[in-house]
């Protein structure tokens, strides 16, 4: 048999059929959905007529546009809480489990799906936002869709997908003081540019990848998107064993054991072609900021913004970021000042993120010029942060632990940076306005943010650690 | 349920000469708590139409006068980032019925043609030539044969064929539904569900 890749094993096996000449019709085995891009969806379901499918096989959570304080209170803005009560509705009337507001399961999707075990190797994940990617660390093909797609699983259970490209990413290497899984993508991201893998899915490999914990592969797989890759995958290995041994409802299941001896035989066969491979060695990427409107204008915390006659290609969007960030070529940003800091989102906003950040802040203190917002990717991740006196860490230091949410990553609710401001954050868009109108964002790692909140400028995070 | 039929479109443009136009600037995230489909086009390009004290930018080419059509010109890499599908939904409630760009993100494309708005992709020199050649004459036309799979600058006579694949070529000629394509292919999906269940 031709040697395949780990991707082609998991496509093949869910397609119901090939269109000659058209998109695939393929099978999805666990579907999340959210308030933002899913009433409409609901909306088609009504005008057709129609019921969920396979109701079971999709899970709702309130995350985008809610709150990060208070969350006991009715939502202040109407149309957040109108969106929140649709969500309510809909999953009421169509039969689908739903982890809303104040629900010890609540968070955001991609937080919760596998901290609660709905994640599982070898499955297909769709869910009507492209940080879905993030399930791929479970060794999973799980992508963003858009609305008319999630009206099409909810409606079928199957979407029409063309199969994209296949690429490998290897990273060897120890890591250097300072550095983390959300350098590693960054610095990626930064080489293949913010466009670079579109039309192809990847798998992330070497020995760098597979030392990471799941929180480090899921920061790693839930970027991918940010390189335009339509998802990123690693292969489940015993780490990835281990964390869904520990999740009660994965591991009390009659079938874990069958589950088990399936997962282990998930790896790509070591002579399957990629369409595209590329490796990256560990020992070379430093902590890593962003200075534009990309997630590709990214480099080493202490490097230097390129010059423009070293741009060659879209120089006039080049500038343009920079004016907007209000940075000019050639400059360097460590010790630039900073007025925000955000530790959060699916990207940075598990347990790991907060225990990294809460062991650089502790016994100091925050910058009187820098404003934080910490905020748990879910419930069980601000409960277990409380377990742990992550909380009390936090406050000594002058930080206060919000409620969990999208919160600032995309400021669809109150947690805005206003205008102007610089917001050194853990997320994973420094898009124009994404954290605000007028806002301007670095993207960096949860040390570098702790640094930056500490001194109150670009700072080095590898300078606060005690060897 | 039928959608709209795409065939053939001949219009002006509106040139974006930016690459990595992203999907939050398309149409930001503060305007995505509708529940509905319609009336996302008055906030297309928002903060870029408009200043911090909500005042219209003269600047911006939605703001001038001279550029007018159903056609929207763009730099590479267009529509990146957020799965946002109201990205496309303000596009089409503004008036666009096709984007042209040498690069669109993936799920940006999907979300078009599900949309019936038709990612037009065409090498980058003819998409330099179409952004140069509309900001020098804004009455210079565009025509999109989708039968043909050809795009002409109709004052130059410069012409390119593009690629979309066959399925999706019939769902805009004929305004075919998918979710009635899947719906028809139940018994398949229950088999395959049954199938499924046996393997495991």
């Amino acid at each position: 048999m031709t040697p395949r890749t780990l991707f082609d094993k998991i496509w093949d096996s869910h397609v119901v059929r090939s269109i000659e000449g058209g998109p695939d019709v393929l099978y999805i085995d666990q579907h999340f959905i959210h308030e933002v891009t899913s009433p409409q969806a609901f909306e088609g379901l009504r005008a057709r007529g129609i019921p969920v499918f396979r109701p079971a096989k999709t899970v709702a959570t309130a995350d985008h546009n809610i709150p990060t304080m208070d969350q006991d209170l009715p939502i202040r803005d109407l149309l957040s809480r109108n969106q929140i009560e649709t969500l309510t509705r809909n999953c009421n009337e169509f039969g689908i489990e739903y982890f809303g507001l104040n629900h010890p399961k609540n968070g955001i999707v991609h937080v919760v799906g596998p901290e609660l075990g709905y994640t599982l190797p070898g499955m297909t994940i769709v869910c009507g936002d492209s940080h879905t990617s993030t399930h791929g660390a479970f060794g999973t093909i799980a992508f963003g869709i858009g609305t008319s797609e999630v009206e099409m699983v909810l409606a079928t259970q199957t979407i029409l997908q063309p199969k994209p490209k296949s690429m490998k990413i290897t990273v060897n290497g120890s890591l250097r003081k300072g550095v983390t899984a959300k350098d590693i993508i960054l610095h990626i991201i930064s080489k293949i540019s913010s466009g670079g893998a579109t039309g192809y899915f990847v798998e992330y490999c070497g020995n760098a990848i597979t030392s990471m914990t799941m929180e480090g592969r899921m920061t790693i797989c839930n970027m991918s998107i940010e390189m335009g890759a339509r998802g990123g995958l690693i292969a489940p290995d015993m780490t990835t064993f281990g964390y869904l041994n520990r999740i009660p409802a994965v591991e009390s299941r009659p079938d874990f054991k069958s589950l088990l001896l399936r997962w282990r035989s998930l790896k790509s066969d070591p002579e399957a072609h990629f369409d595209r491979e590329m490796e990256f060695d560990a020992c070379e990427i430093r902590p890593m900021i962003t200075y534009g409107t990309n997630p590709g204008m990214g480099m080493a915390i202490d490097g230097t913004i390129p010059g423009a006659e070293s741009i060659t290609e879209g120089k006039a969007s080049f500038l343009k970021s920079l004016e907007y960030m209000g940075f000019r070529p050639g400059q360097k940003l460590l010790g630039h000042p900073i007025d925000y800091i955000f530790v959060g989102s699916c990207t940075n906003g598990r347990i790991e993120d907060l225990r990294a950040f809460a062991a650089m802040v502790k016994g100091r203190k925050k910058s009187p010029n820098v404003t934080a917002l910490i905020v748990p990717g879910s419930k069980r991740v601000e409960q277990q942060a409380i377990r742990e006196g992550i909380d009390k860490v936090l406050a000594e230091a002058g930080f206060e632990l919000r409620q969990p949410g999208c919160s600032s990553c995309l400021a669809m609710n109150e947690d805005k940076i206003p205008a102007g401001k610089y917001a050194v954050s853990t997320s994973n868009r420094n898009f124009e306005g994404r954290q605000g109108p007028g806002a301007r964002t670095l993207l960096a790692s949860p040390l570098t943010a702790a640094a930056a909140a500490i001194f109150g400028k670009i700072t080095d995070p590898a300078e606060l650690i005690k060897n | 349920m039928p959608k709209a039929k795409f065939n053939i479109l001949e219009s002006t443009c509106v040139p974006l000469p930016f690459e990595n136009v992203d999907t939050d600037q398309i149409i930001p995230a503060r305007f995505l708590s509708a529940t509905s489909r319609e009336g996302f086009g008055e906030n297309l390009f928002r903060d870029w139409r408009y200043d911090k004290e909500g005042n219209k930018n003269e600047s911006f080419v939605l703001n001038d006068n001279k550029f007018e059509g159903e056609i929207l010109v763009a730099g590479k890499n267009f529509g990146c980032g957020s799965s946002r599908e109201h990205a496309v939904w303000a596009v089409t409630d503004f008036g666009f019925r096709a984007v042209v760009s040498s690069f669109f993100a993936d799920i940006f494309r999907n979300n078009s043609l599900n949309n019936g708005l038709l990612p037009v992709i065409v090498p980058e020199d003819f998409l330099q030539k179409v952004l140069e050649t509309v900001k020098n004459d804004p009455s210079a036309k565009l025509k999109i044969d989708l039968p043909n799979q050809e795009i002409t600058l109709t004052s130059t006579g410069d012409s390119v064929k593009f690629d979309i694949n066959s399925y999706k070529k019939e769902c805009l000629l004929k305004g075919l539904d998918d979710i009635d394509y899947l719906l028809g292919l139940k018994e398949m999906i229950t088999a395959y569900e049954f199938r499924n269940t046996l393997r495991q």
